[in-house]
C-alpha cells in the first residue's frame, strides 16, 4: 500500500479533461462511414389496433431505404434482461402472483401514445424523418384504460390478451398480529397517499448505432445504456448471433437515472437493421419522443394504516399499495417489492402487513427510477409519523428517535425477506445520531412556525435507509502492461457518477501503483466475459470489490514475478507507487512495467478477472431536513434550506459522494415541488417537453448543507454502502412534512406530490376546490 | 431543398460546408463540421445543451439554422481551450469543484459561463443562479457548478494583468 491511501481522497476526476474539451463520445458522437439513420413511428393512440400500414409513399421518397413493421421483426415479447425472475427463495416464501409482461420489437396493437409501430431507414436523419410521415397507418382506435382506477374498475377493459383482470403482479408480505395490534393502538393515522408519475430526464436522450461485419467482427453496437452485457445477451436471443461475436459498447453516456437501465426495442432493432441492411445504422432520440418511450417512474398510490402507542412508538403497520405500471411490466416486482421492503425503513415495527399490486394501465410503462419504489414508501410512512406526532403531542424528531433501531440492537433483523430472497437485516449505522445531527443542523428547534413577510415558515424532517449493492456479481479485469500502466475494465457502466476515478483508487491501494497509473474502461463487452451494469445503487459495492479483489491478486502475482526476477523471495519484497522493492533495500527495485514483461515471457502475465458476488445488501442510511416558506395567497412553496446527513460506509472519493447526493435532492427536489407526467382520459401525454415538464434549475435548488457519518460495512472489504440513489429518496417527503407544518395553523394534510402552487393553496384555502389540480383523485380500492 | 454552400468562422478557423436551408445549426456543427463537442438535449430551446456563443454572445444552437450563421464568428467548446495547451479557467474550475458529471450539459453551461465572467468579472451567487437558469443539469444538483464559476471568476480575475 501507498502511505496515504488513494481511497477517501476527493481526487479530481479522471475523465474531466475530455468532457470539458468537448472530446467525449457519446452514441450520438459515434459516426461510421455510410451510416443509415433509423426514426421511429410511433401510435399516436393509447390503445389501437393497426388494419394496415402502407409505406409505398414513404418508400418512394428519395434516400429512403427500409421500412420495417411488426410484420418484418420476430414477433413476441422482448428476451430477459434484468431482474424478470426473482430468486426461487423470494418466489418460494411469498408465491407472488406474476405474469410476465413485455412489450415486442414493434407492436400490432399499440399498448400506448409513443409506442413504436414502425422504423424508417434513410441515407439521413432529415428524410427518415420526413418518410416517417409518409407511413399511412390505419389505426382502429380501442378504448384507452388510462387510470389505476379504470384499470381496476369491475368492468374494465382488460389490456393484455389471454389475462382476467389487469393485474401484473400481487402479493402480500407479513409479520406478527397487525389486525390485534392495530386495535390496542393509542392512535392510528389512516391515510391515503400517492407519488406522481414522474421522468428521469437523463439530459442525453436514447440512441444507438450499430455495425454488422458478417465475416469478421461480427455485431458491433454503441449504446447509451446502462447494461451493456446484459443488453449484449439479449441482442443475441433476437437476433441470433452468438454472443461471442457481439460487442456492445456503452461510451459517454449524458446519464441515466435508472431510465437507461431497462431493455428497449429500440436499441435491439438497431442492431438488427444493421444485420439486414448490410450497412451501419444510427438511432438518436428526440427529447418529444424520450417524454413519450423512454420509461416513467413513482406513480404509486398508498393506503396506509400505522399505529402507535401513547408514548408514539409504532405498534403496527400496514399498506395497500397499488403500482401503475403502464402498459408493459417489463421489471417483474422489482418496484413494488423495493416499496414494501422499504416501508419499516429504520423503525422498530412488531406487526407489518403490506399488500402490493402492480396494475397495467394503456400509458408509458414505469420502471425504477433513482430510488426505485423507496421515495414512495418514505413519503407514505414519514407522512404518517408526522401526523402521528401531532396527534400525540409528540415533537417530531423525538417521535422518530423513540422508534429508531439503535446501534446496539444491530445486525438487526427486521423479520421480512428482502428483494434478492435473503433477510432483511440493517447491518450497521447509528440512525439516532443521524437524525439528531440533522436536527442540530437545521437548528430544528430554533425554527419555530411563524409568518415572514406574509409567508409561513415551516420544517420538516425525515429518515431513510436504502439497501445497496444487490447483486448478483460484477466483475473485474485488472491487467499490468509492459509499460507499468494498469487496465481495469468492469462490466458496471458509468452515466456520470466517476467510475475512471474511484475504480483507479481502489485498484491503485490494492495493486501499490498510483492512481494516475490506472486506466479504467466500463461499459465494453469486450476482454470481461460477464457483466451486470450500473443500477441500484450497486456499482462502488459491488464492482468495487470485485477491482480490489482482482487488484490484489495481482499484488501478489507482481511480488512472486519481481521475486524470480530479483531471486528475493517474494515476502521480503513489496510493491509500491509502481516499483517493486525488497523491504531492506529500497534502493533495488524495479518498476512493474518490466515485473509483467518479465511474467509475460514466462507465460504468466500479471492479469487476474474477479467477479463480487454479494452475500445479500448493505444498508446505507440518512437523514434530510427542510425549511421552507409557503406562500398562502399564491400556494407558492420556497425552500429555504436543505440539510442531509447520511452514512454510506467507506467513501471512495467523498467529493463525487457529494456530487451524488447534490444530484440525488435535486432530482428529489424537482418530485416534492415541480415534476409531473399528465396524461388526459385518453392516454395522452399532456406535457412532453422540457418547457412543460419542469426540472428544478439553478434558482430552484438550494445549497445543500450536508454533513456525514461513516460507518463501514461489514459485509464487503471495501465497507462500501451504495449512495448513488440515497439523496433522492427524502426530498418529497421532508419537504411535504415541511409544508404541512408551515400550514398547520390551518389544519392541511399534504396527501400528495408535487407540492405545486394549485395544490398548496387548496390545502391552504380549503374552499378553493376548483384549484386542485389533477392528482386529487379518487383511487377505489379494488 | 437543394443544399447550399455555408462559410463560418468557428474557433477562429474558417470552416466551409454544405446544408439544406432547413438544417439547424447545432445539426451542421456536429454532422457536417465533426464539432461533436456541443450538444444536444431538447431540439426545443429549453435546456441550453446546444449553447454556442455568436459574436460573443450566447446562442441555442438548436433554434438556429446553419444559414443564418453565414458570415458570422462562432466559439464552441473546442475553441475555449488551445488543443494542446493547458484547461480554460472554466474548463479548471469545472473539474476542480466537480462541476459535471455525465458531461453531457457542461458545454452549454461552460459557454454559458463564458459570456456571464465577460459581462460581469465578479458575479453574485444570485447572479450566478439567475444566468444559468437557462441550462439544465440533471445530474449535479448545480451546487458544484456555482461554486465553480465562483471559483473561475477568480482564477479569470488572478490571470488577469
Ligand atoms: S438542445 Fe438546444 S436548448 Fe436544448
Ligand atoms: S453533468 Fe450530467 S446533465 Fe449536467
Amino acid at each position: 500500500m501507498s502511505e496515504t491511501p488513494w481511497v477517501g481522497r476527493s481526487l479530481r476526476r479522471r475523465e474531466d479533461e475530455r468532457l470539458l474539451r468537448g472530446r467525449g463520445t457519446y452514441v450520438g458522437d459515434v459516426d461510421l462511414p455510410g451510416q443509415l439513420h433509423a426514426v421511429f413511428v410511433r401510435s399516436p393512440f393509447a390503445h389501437a389496433a393497426i388494419g394496415g400500414i402502407d409505406a409505398d409513399a414513404a418508400l418512394a421518397l428519395p434516400g429512403v431505404v427500409a421500412v420495417l413493421t411488426a410484420a418484418d421483426v420476430p414477433a413476441g415479447p422482448l428476451p430477459p434482461f434484468l431482474w424478470d425472475t426473482p430468486p426461487e427463495k423470494l418466489v418460494s416464501a411469498l408465491r407472488p402472483h406474476l405474469r410476465p409482461c413485455h412489450p415486442p420489437l414493434l407492436a400490432d396493437r399499440p399498448l400506448y401514445a409513443g409506442q413504436a409501430v414502425a422504423v424508417v431507414v434513410a441515407e439521413s436523419r432529415y428524410v427518415a424523418e420526413d418518410a416517417a410521415e409518409l407511413v399511412v397507418i390505419d389505426y382502429d382506435p380501442l378504448p384507452p384504460v388510462a387510470t389505476l382506477e379504470r384499470a381496476l374498475a369491475p368492468d374494465a377493459l382488460v389490456v393484455h390478451e389471454g389475462w382476467d383482470d389487469n393485474v401484473a403482479v400481487r402479493f402480500v408480505v407479513a409479520k406478527g398480529d397487525v389486525e390485534g395490534a392495530l386495535a390496542d393502538a393509542a392512535v392510528v393515522v389512516r391515510e391515503r397517499f400517492s407519488t406522481q408519475r414522474q421522468a428521469g430526464i437523463p439530459m442525453e436522450t436514447r440512441g444507438a448505432v450499430a455495425t454488422w461485419d458478417a465475416t469478421g467482427d461480427g455485431l458491433t453496437l454503441w449504446s447509451a445504456t446502462q447494461n451493456s452485457h446484459p443488453l449484449r445477451r439479449a441482442l443475441s436471443r433476437v437476433s441470433g448471433v452468438p454472443q461471442e461475436r457481439i460487442r456492445v459498447i456503452a461510451p459517454d453516456v449524458g446519464g441515466g437515472f435508472g431510465i437507461k437501465g431497462v431493455l428497449y426495442p429500440e436499441d435491439l432493432l438497431v442492431g438488427l437493421l444493421a444485420m439486414r441492411l448490410g450497412r451501419p445504422v444510427k438511432w438518436i432520440e428526440d427529447r418529444l419522443e424520450h417524454m413519450l418511450s423512454a420509461v416513467h417512474a413513482r406513480e404509486q398510490v398508498h393506503e396506509i394504516e400505522v399505529g402507535l402507542d401513547a408514548e408514539g412508538r409504532i405498534v403496527a403497520m400496514r399498506d395497500h399499495v397499488l403500482v401503475d405500471t403502464g402498459a408493459y411490466n417489463p421489471l417483474g416486482l422489482v418496484i413494488p417489492y423495493n416499496t414494501i421492503a422499504h416501508l419499516m425503513g429504520p423503525y422498530r415495527v412488531p406487526s407489518f402487513e403490506a399488500t402490493a399490486e402492480g396494475v397495467i394501465t394503456t400509458k408509458t410503462p414505469t420502471a425504477p427510477y433513482r430510488g426505485a419504489g423507496r421515495p414512495e414508501a418514505v413519503f407514505a410512512v414519514e407522512r404518517s409519523l408526522d401526523l402521528a406526532a401531532r396527534r400525540l403531542g409528540i415533537d417530531p424528531v423525538e417521535l422518530r428517535l423513540r422508534n429508531l433501531v439503535r446501534p446496539e440492537e444491530m445486525a438487526y433483523d427486521v423479520g421480512i425477506l428482502y428483494r434478492d430472497g435473503e433477510p432483511l437485516v440493517l447491518d450497521g449505522g447509528d440512525y439516532p445520531e443521524v437524525l439528531r445531527r440533522a436536527a442540530e443542523l437545521v437548528g430544528w428547534d430554533d425554527v419555530e412556525i411563524r409568518e415572514r413577510n406574509g409567508r409561513l415558515v415551516g420544517r420538516g424532517i425525515g429518515v431513510y435507509v436504502e439497501g445497496t449493492g444487490i447483486g448478483p456479481f460484477e466483475g473485474a479485469v485488472v491487467e499490468v502492461g509492459d509499460d507499468g500502466r494498469v487496465a481495469v475494465r468492469t462490466g458496471a457502466c458509468t452515466q456520470g457518477q466517476g467510475h475512471e476515478t474511484v475504480f483507479a483508487q481502489v485498484c491503485a491501494d490494492h495493486l501499490g501503483v498510483d492512481a494516475g497509473a490506472v486506466d479504467v474502461v466500463t461499459g465494453d463487452t469486450d476482454g470481461l466475459e460477464k457483466g451486470w451494469g450500473t443500477v441500484a445503487s450497486r456499482s462502488a459495492v459491488v464492482a468495487g470489490n470485485a477491482v480490489a479483489e482482482a487488484a490484489g491478486i495481482v499484488r501478489e502475482q507482481a511480488l512472486h514475478a519481481a521475486g524470480e526476477l530479483l531471486e528475493i523471495a517474494a515476502a521480503d519484497l513489496t510493491l509500491t507507487a509502481g516499483r517493486v522493492v525488497p523491504r531492506d533495500a529500497p534502493d533495488r527495485g524495479v518498476g512493474l512495467g518490466e515485473v509483467a514483461r518479465a511474467a509475460r515471457e514466462q507465460g504468466s502475465p500479471l492479469a487476474s478477472t474477479r467477479y463480487f458476488e454479494p452475500g445479500t445488501v448493505t444498508w446505507a442510511n440518512g437523514a434530510h431536513a427542510a425549511v421552507v416558506a409557503v406562500d398562502p395567497e399564491t400556494g407558492e412553496v420556497e425552500l429555504l434550506r436543505y440539510v442531509v446527513v447520511h452514512d454510506c460506509g467507506r467513501e471512495i472519493n467523498p467529493m463525487i459522494v457529494d456530487g451524488q447526493v447534490h444530484g440525488g435532492v435535486a432530482q428529489g427536489i424537482g418530485g416534492a415541488l415541480y415534476e409531473e407526467i399528465l396524461y388526459d382520459e385518453e392516454g395522452q401525454l399532456l406535457n412532453g417537453t422540457l418547457a412543460d415538464y419542469l426540472v428544478p434549475t439553478a434558482e430552484e435548488v438550494p445549497v445543500i448543507e450536508l454533513d456525514r457519518r461513516e460507518t463501514p460495512s461489514p459485509l464487503n472489504a471495501l465497507g462500501l454502502r451504495g449512495v448513488g440513489e440515497g439523496g433522492a429518496i427524502l426530498p418529497p417527503a421532508a419537504i411535504a412534512n415541511a409544508v404541512e407544518d408551515a400550514l398547520s395553523g390551518l389544519g392541511a394534510v399534504v396527501r400528495r406530490t408535487p407540492l405545486t402552487p394549485p395544490y398548496v393553496r387548496s390545502l391552504a384555502v380549503p374552499d378553493a376546490t376548483h384549484l386542485r389540480s389533477s392528482g386529487e383523485d379518487e383511487i377505489l380500492r379494488p | 431543398m437543394a443544399p447550399r454552400e455555408i462559410v463560418v468562422r468557428v474557433n477562429g478557423e474558417e470552416y466551409r460546408g454544405s446544408a439544406e436551408p432547413r438544417v439547424t445549426l447545432v445539426d451542421f456543427l456536429r454532422d457536417e463540421l465533426g464539432l461533436t463537442g456541443t450538444h444536444v438535449g431538447c431540439e426545443h430551446g429549453v435546456c441550453g445543451a446546444c449553447t454556442i456563443l455568436m459574436d460573443g454572445r450566447t446562442v441555442r444552437s438548436c433554434l438556429m439554422l446553419a444559414v443564418q450563421a453565414e458570415g458570422h464568428e462562432l466559439r464552441t467548446v473546442e475553441g475555449l481551450a488551445p488543443a494542446d495547451g493547458p484547461l480554460h479557467p472554466i474548463q479548471e474550475a469545472f473539474s476542480e469543484k466537480h462541476g459535471l458529471q455525465c458531461g453531457f450539459c457542461t458545454p452549454g453551461f461552460l459557454m454559458t459561463v463564458e459570456e456571464l465572467l465577460r459581462d460581469d468579472p465578479d458575479p453574485s451567487e444570485e447572479t450566478i443562479r439567475s444566468r444559468l437558469s437557462g441550462n439544465i443539469c440533471r445530474c449535479t444538483g448545480y451546487q458544484n457548478i456555482v461554486e465553480a464559476v465562483r471559483y473561475a471568476a477568480e482564477l479569470t480575475r488572478e490571470a488577469a494583468p
